[in-house]
């Protein structure tokens, strides 16, 4: 019965044809509203959505929770919207490049949660493999253990970390189908898979977008069950922070 | 006299080992990568997700998408491996990194570490250092014994809020190597060229601990 139900109804298509194609970041990004909470793909400045964060700019929407591993710079990424006043929390791991957040913090205008990176980005995957919460020994005996819970195994303290619940996840990658199957390239993976992967709506914006059947499936890192909207990106300026060489001599 | 910078940095590479992966934070301990002695095969992690790293790009090569941990712009080599970050953090939390070396502002007499926050000015965040703190099995902290104001940063406690707690047990500094007793206190290992222990204990505000004949480092 199985082979019949899987050959006269799914395989006389022979494509998957789930289509999640959005024409463009305004589109893409146009019911994200006041006091949403996002998760942002990138570190530094390396695989951020840049078409992404100018659309939430220039849409002005305010009150908004970012989440995401920094804050841009001062006039790059996440740093625009801060400029613009757009963010009442962060909630990041590492925020040192970035003036005008230190400023907003210190001033009282902008809530912060510093949390460690590999909480941050386990907290990502418990989101998306399902589970409610992990332990990680991250912050043990420091002020992030404040309020949590602590739990021993085997005679090491661990923290209890909640999973991310977060109403947005918008991630950037090198190659995308229509159907929302992402590669990535490079370090530019990052934290853009994992929050793929968190988000009640993803939305993964591309540097290429293919047909489905062009990804070897062998190679996507990102599964597009994961992905709701998915469009191709564009002027993609990839700013580099520090410009590090050698010289041939 | 007192170690430079790249001197710690050359110290702290003979404590590589062959076949060792290896976690660098910023500052003193990238130096390390210039001093890995040769016919000592090493693999290099950068937490935000790359295994093999190689060194900075020719110029006009550099490719925005490789970055470090650091955000400098950096290549592969062949055998690298590129990740995710929730992995990046598994490996160091499963312990399969041989070796983390990283800087601190403060380290404690109990092996507590301060490196990521001054209350009121410096507000950068902690990265992956308190990750790398709580699950290595392997720390070394590289760093000056005294801050620029002349303090001690070998402390009984530390002042500062805290990265980790009972994680460090040795410590380079351009005065001594020093190894964090399991009791508490510091033992004084190793010597800078030209540096007596009094010189070294002046500049300890925990607890240490010297024989009387402790050698000078040997610097190649």
């Amino acid at each position: 019965m199985y082979g019949a139900f899987f050959f006269g109804n799914l395989g006389a298509k022979h494509t998957i044809m789930i289509n999640k194609v959005v024409a463009d970041a305004d589109v893409a990004i146009a019911d994200i509203t006041d006091g949403k909470t996002l998760m942002l793909g990138g570190f530094g400045l390396c695989g951020i959505p840049e078409n992404c964060i100018k659309s939430l700019v220039k849409k002005g929407v305010k009150e908004l929770t970012c989440i995401s591993n920094n804050a841009g710079v001062d006039d790059f990424g996440i740093g625009l919207m801060l400029q613009g006043k757009q963010v009442k929390k962060m909630v990041a791991s590492y925020v040192g490049e970035n003036a005008e957040f230190e400023r907003q913090l210190l001033s009282g205008e902008l809530e912060v949660e510093l949390i460690p990176q590999g909480t941050l980005a386990t907290r990502c995957l418990a989101a998306g493999y399902g589970m409610p919460a992990i332990f990680t020994p991250a912050g043990v005996g420091t002020e992030v253990a404040e309020g949590k819970e602590v739990r021993n195994f085997k005679g090491k303290d661990y923290l209890m970390e909640y999973a991310f619940d977060a109403d947005f996840a918008i991630v950037k990658a090198w190659k995308g189908d229509t159907a929302g199957n992402l590669i990535f390239r490079s370090t530019s993976r990052n934290f853009n898979p994992i929050m793929a992967m968190a988000g009640k709506i993803t939305i993964a914006e591309v540097e290429e977008l293919v047909e489905v059947g062009e990804l070897d499936p062998d190679h996507i890192h990102t599964p597009g069950i994961y992905v709701h909207r998915i469009f191709q990106g564009k002027d993609y300026e990839k700013r580099i922070e520090q410009r590090t060489v050698r010289s041939k001599a | 006299m007192a170690l430079s910078k790249e001197g710690i940095a050359q110290r702290i590479a003979k404590e590589i080992k062959d076949g060792y992966y290896v976690n660098l934070g910023i500052g003193i301990p990238t130096l390390v990568a210039n001093y890995i002695p040769s016919g000592i095969n090493v693999v290099l992690q950068s937490e935000n997700g790359l295994l093999g790293m190689g060194p900075f790009p020719y110029e006009g090569e550099e490719d925005a998408d490789l970055i470090n941990a650091g955000k400098q712009t950096i290549t592969t080599l062949p055998g690298s491996v590129i990740f995710d970050s929730a992995m990046s953090f598994g490996m160091i939390r499963a312990q399969k990194i041989d070796l983390t070396i990283l800087g601190a502002m403060e380290v404690s007499e109990n092996g507590d570490i301060a490196n990521w926050k001054i209350p009121g000015k410096m507000v950068k965040g902690m990265g992956g250092a308190m990750d790398l703190v709580a699950s290595a099995k392997n720390i070394i902290v590289a760093m000056q014994h005294v801050n620029k104001a002349g303090e001690s940063k070998l402390l009984p406690e530390c002042s500062l809020p805290l990265t980790g707690v009972k994680c460090i047990k040795k410590i380079v500094t351009e005065l001594a190597v020093l190894e964090v007793l399991p009791e508490g206190g510091f033992k004084l290992v190793e010597r800078a060229p030209g540096v007596s222990v009094d010189f070294i204990r002046n500049a300890t505000a925990g607890k240490l601990y010297a024989d009387d004949n402790v050698p000078e480092m040997v610097i190649d």
